[in-house]
């Protein structure tokens, strides 16, 4: 132990993130499964297996095989899942039930250190499964652009976007009783509505701008965009601010929700 | 081997199992209603979206709307979804995390009755998802026949079938890391048994592989029925959903009795 | 066997019981027999074979070897009408943490195929039996660990049984809810109840049980009324003596002149003797000096520690 405690910033909140790192490393294998196998899983199956039926009765999508079309999707709603599993029950667990949470805080950490090293462990975890999962999507030729470098970035972005505000939410609540119904109600519907699977041009005009308003769906823009370097680099920066913001209001929101929990 | 009196399969007493999940679950009716979305969700965004881009399929000789395709397949998966929570993720809970079945023992009901009852329970609560699901497909338009109604107690054969091995697969789940194997085996059988597109584009022994997955033969199954064109093959597919069931509860209740009263 | 048998109304009878698991044996051959009214204690550590041989009288799990009749009826064959008969207290309760006091029991009671409109009742019955009632309509995880061991007490009287199993029924409790549940069993005794229970507590084996078995690695070493096995198998006061350190072999020499028997136990020396203050006056007289000393009455607890060489709850 070192004499003098840090005031702040990484030297402290590292702990945090090595503590969820240290975790995570006893039980890695079914998270890599799920995280690396499960999209090449869905690829397989919707775009080799359904992209054929597209390609013969309907051609190309937006100009790409419907392989190479959902391929980044598939990273954008990877890396959604990775942030909405790593939230909500296990943090409950953490501040209730095993508690954990609790025994960090009686060390030098502050609250705020545990949910910073949290969510820059799920962010480090979520960008490692983004470059792997870039380099499987290159392989299948999905990636045109220089622009695809940043998919890695963008995944984390993603995953922070709902990982921080679900954090938040879930350091508050007593029971997981809400938990199932915003799986059910929130998240099955934006893994499905959210132009991942075809162009949001499938969708009736009124309904393209409640579309919009899904976060998920400015992530799955983004990774198109960023795959195929299409679009204006305005539109690409509106969907980082939407994303950005929720990461923003949601770490701010977990400041408050976890201090609650664990400190008053 | 002690002479076998008692019923291989369990008897009238695992009724009893039923009753005691209903009383456990009436507060949590909510969650139950709620399952019921997630593969009308899926319904809707295939109707929507991927109706267009793929085009007609080949069912029985006749082509119907690739939604009309893809409902049956998703009234299978439907099945085999509820089975892993009815039979793998609940009576784990209760076997080895609160030790329910350890109270239960020790009253006249049996091991062979433990594992009927979960049946039961399963089974009813598959028989009202599966009866709103085939409305939903009627409602959307999915659906070419009125034949439509056997859906129902062909999907009830998938889920006795997907429950009872489900409830031997949940014998040999150690801790809640163990799902993630679960999972591992429900993802592929729900993306490559034919639920999305014809198995005929296999290679034919990909194809070969993929028949013997029991969702194929629910999906198939399911999907003769719902557009009403019927084939020998059916009974088949019936007969062998039917064999699973029987040999899962068998094995169920060997495994339990191993479990609970060695 | 004891004065008491002969024609006695058995209820249960075991004869050459051994349970085996793959090459363990966990029981290896015990005898015994359970007279009506009776009530009858299984004692020893864990890992005796208490559970095993419990869950083969509970008619759940099966004997490898030997004959065993409940009610003059074979589990093997008869397991469902034995089980109906008889109610079972398991150590860890196994309720229903989930539900309502008052549901856990009307749960219960329908595995045995109990009216619901009988079980209104009985559930009324039983709660005031446990004194639950106020708790009725409360979850059973809110409820303390005495509430939840008299609940499962009263599930477990549900069906009238004949016969009340209880596996270490105190174990956890305080001291409180401890005679609190023993005064409940009491009252059943009186009503005709058979009770069988294991427990690891001498106090409570000397307190409830007519007639014990001190059961040791899967056999039984001795039967009998507790106060018979105590005068049988030990002196009639003990003398517990403290050294500072370690007791070195000096002592224990020197000590065995003053008492019937020495065991040395890592904490202590336990003298048997006839009359205690006696043999600790001769004790200090010789030269000795233990940091404290006690003389109280044998127990159970010598008893096992005789016929076992181990103490024990340690």
């Amino acid at each position: 132990m070192s004499s003098v405690e840090p005031t702040l910033g990484w030297a402290r909140w590292r702990r945090s993130w090595w503590y969820h790192a240290v975790f995570y490393a006893q039980t890695w294998r079914g998270s890599v499964v799920s995280s690396v196998l499960f999209p090449v899983f869905y690829l397989a199956s919707l775009g080799i297996g359904v992209g054929h039926l597209v390609a013969h009765h309907h051609g190309l999508v937006e100009g790409q095989t419907y392989l190479r079309y959902i391929a980044p999707s598939l990273l954008a709603t990877t890396t959604f899942q990775l942030g909405e599993g790593e939230s909500l029950w296990p943090v409950l667990a953490s501040v209730k039930w095993i508690r954990v949470y609790h025994a960090a805080a009686a060390t030098p950490l502050e609250p705020r250190d545990i949910l910073y090293g949290k969510l820059s462990w799920v962010v480090t975890r979520s960008f490692l499964t983004g470059v792997v999962y870039t380099a499987i999507i290159a392989a299948f030729g999905a990636v045109e652009s220089w622009w695809g470098l940043t998919l890695p970035f963008i995944g984390a972005l993603i995953t922070l976007a709902f990982a921080a505000p679900l954090t938040a939410y879930a350091a508050r609540v007593e029971s997981d009783a809400s938990f199932t119904m915003i799986y059910r109600f929130a998240f099955v519907p934006m893994f499905l509505f959210s132009a991942t699977f075809y162009p949001i041009s499938a969708y009736p005009g009124f309904l393209r701008p409640v579309v919009q308003l899904v976060p998920l769906y400015h992530g799955v823009a983004l990774v198109r965009a960023a795959a195929f370097g299409q679009g204006s680099v305005l539109v690409q920066l509106t969907h980082v601010a939407v994303l950005g913001a929720i990461a923003l209001a949601g770490v701010a929101w977990g400041r408050v929700t976890l201090r609650r929990r664990l400190v008053d | 081997m002690a002479t076998r009196v008692l019923p291989a399969f369990g008897s009238r007493r695992s009724i009893h199992i039923f009753e005691r999940n209903f009383y456990a679950y009436r507060s949590q009716w909510l969650m139950f209603v709620s399952g019921f979305f997630e593969p009308l969700f899926y319904l809707l965004s295939i109707g929507i979206g991927l109706n267009h881009l793929v085009g007609p399929q080949l069912v029985g000789g006749r082509l119907v709307s690739y939604a009309t395709f893809v409902a049956p397949g998703m009234l299978a998966t439907s099945a085999m979804n509820g089975a892993v929570i009815d039979s793998i993720f609940n009576p784990f809970f209760r076997l080895k995390i609160s030790h329910t079945y350890d109270a239960v023992l020790s009253t006249p009901l049996d091991v062979t009755d433990v594992a009927l009852g979960e049946v039961w329970w399963a089974l009813s609560r598959a028989a009202l998802y599966a009866a709103s699901f085939i409305v939903c497909m009627v409602l959307l338009g999915d659906t070419t026949s009125w034949w439509v109604v056997l859906c129902w107690p062909g999907a009830l054969l998938a889920s006795l079938a997907f429950t009872c091995v489900g409830l031997a697969g949940c014998t040999y789940v150690r801790s809640w890391q163990d799902f993630d194997v679960v999972t591992l085996v429900q993802l592929p059988l729900f993306l490559f048994s034919g639920t999305f597109f014809p198995i005929t584009l296999y290679p034919r022994w990909l194809g070969a592989i993929v028949s013997v997955s029991p969702l194929y033969q629910a999906a198939a199954l399911l999907r003769g029925l719902a557009t009403g064109q019927f084939d020998a093959l059916m009974i088949l597919r019936a007969g062998y959903l039917v064999a699973l069931g029987l040999a899962g509860l068998w094995l169920a209740a060997r495994r339990f009795r191993a479990i609970l009263a060695p | 066997m004891t004065a008491q048998g002969g024609a006695r109304d058995i209820v249960l009878e075991a004869r050459g019981l051994v349970k085996r698991f793959g090459a363990f044996e966990a029981v290896r051959g015990v005898d015994f027999a359970i007279a009506r009214g009776e009530c009858f204690g299984f004692l020893g550590p864990n890992g005796a074979g208490k559970t095993s041989t419990m869950r083969m009288i509970s008619a759940v799990s099966r004997p490898t070897e030997g004959s065993l009749t409940i009610f003059g009826l074979d589990p093997r064959t008869h397991g469902p009408a034995i089980r109906g008969r008889i109610g079972v207290v398991p150590q860890d309760d196994s309720l229903e943490l989930e539900l309502s006091v008052r549901l856990n029991i009307e749960i219960y009671g329908r595995y045995f195929d109990l009216p619901r409109r009988v079980l209104r009742e009985r559930a009324d019955e039983l709660l005031e039996f446990a004194r639950l009632t106020e708790r009725a309509n409360s979850k059973v995880d809110d409820l303390s660990g005495g509430m939840k061991r008299r609940l499962t007490i009263a599930r477990a009287l549900v069906n009238r049984p004949d016969l009340l199993i209880l596996d270490e029924p105190t174990t956890g409790l305080d001291p409180q809810a401890r005679h609190l549940l023993w005064e409940r069993l009491y009252r059943l005794k009186r009503e005709g109840v058979t009770l069988i229970i294991t427990t690891h507590y001498m106090d409570e084996a000397e307190q409830l049980c007519d007639r014990l078995v001190v059961m040791d690695n899967g056999t039984i070493v001795a039967e009998g009324a507790p106060r018979e096995l105590i005068e049988r198998h030990s002196s009639r006061e003990v003398i517990e003596l403290r050294f500072g350190t370690d007791t070195p072999e000096q002592i224990r020499v020197a000590l065995a002149t003053h008492a019937e028997r020495v065991e040395v136990l890592p904490d202590r020396v336990l003298l048997y003797v006839e009359d205690g203050d006696v043999a600790l006056r001769a004790v200090h007289g010789s030269g000795l000096t233990p940091v404290s000393s006690l003389v109280r009455r044998s127990s159970l607890e010598d008893v096992f520690l005789r016929l076992t060489g181990r103490t024990l709850v340690d």
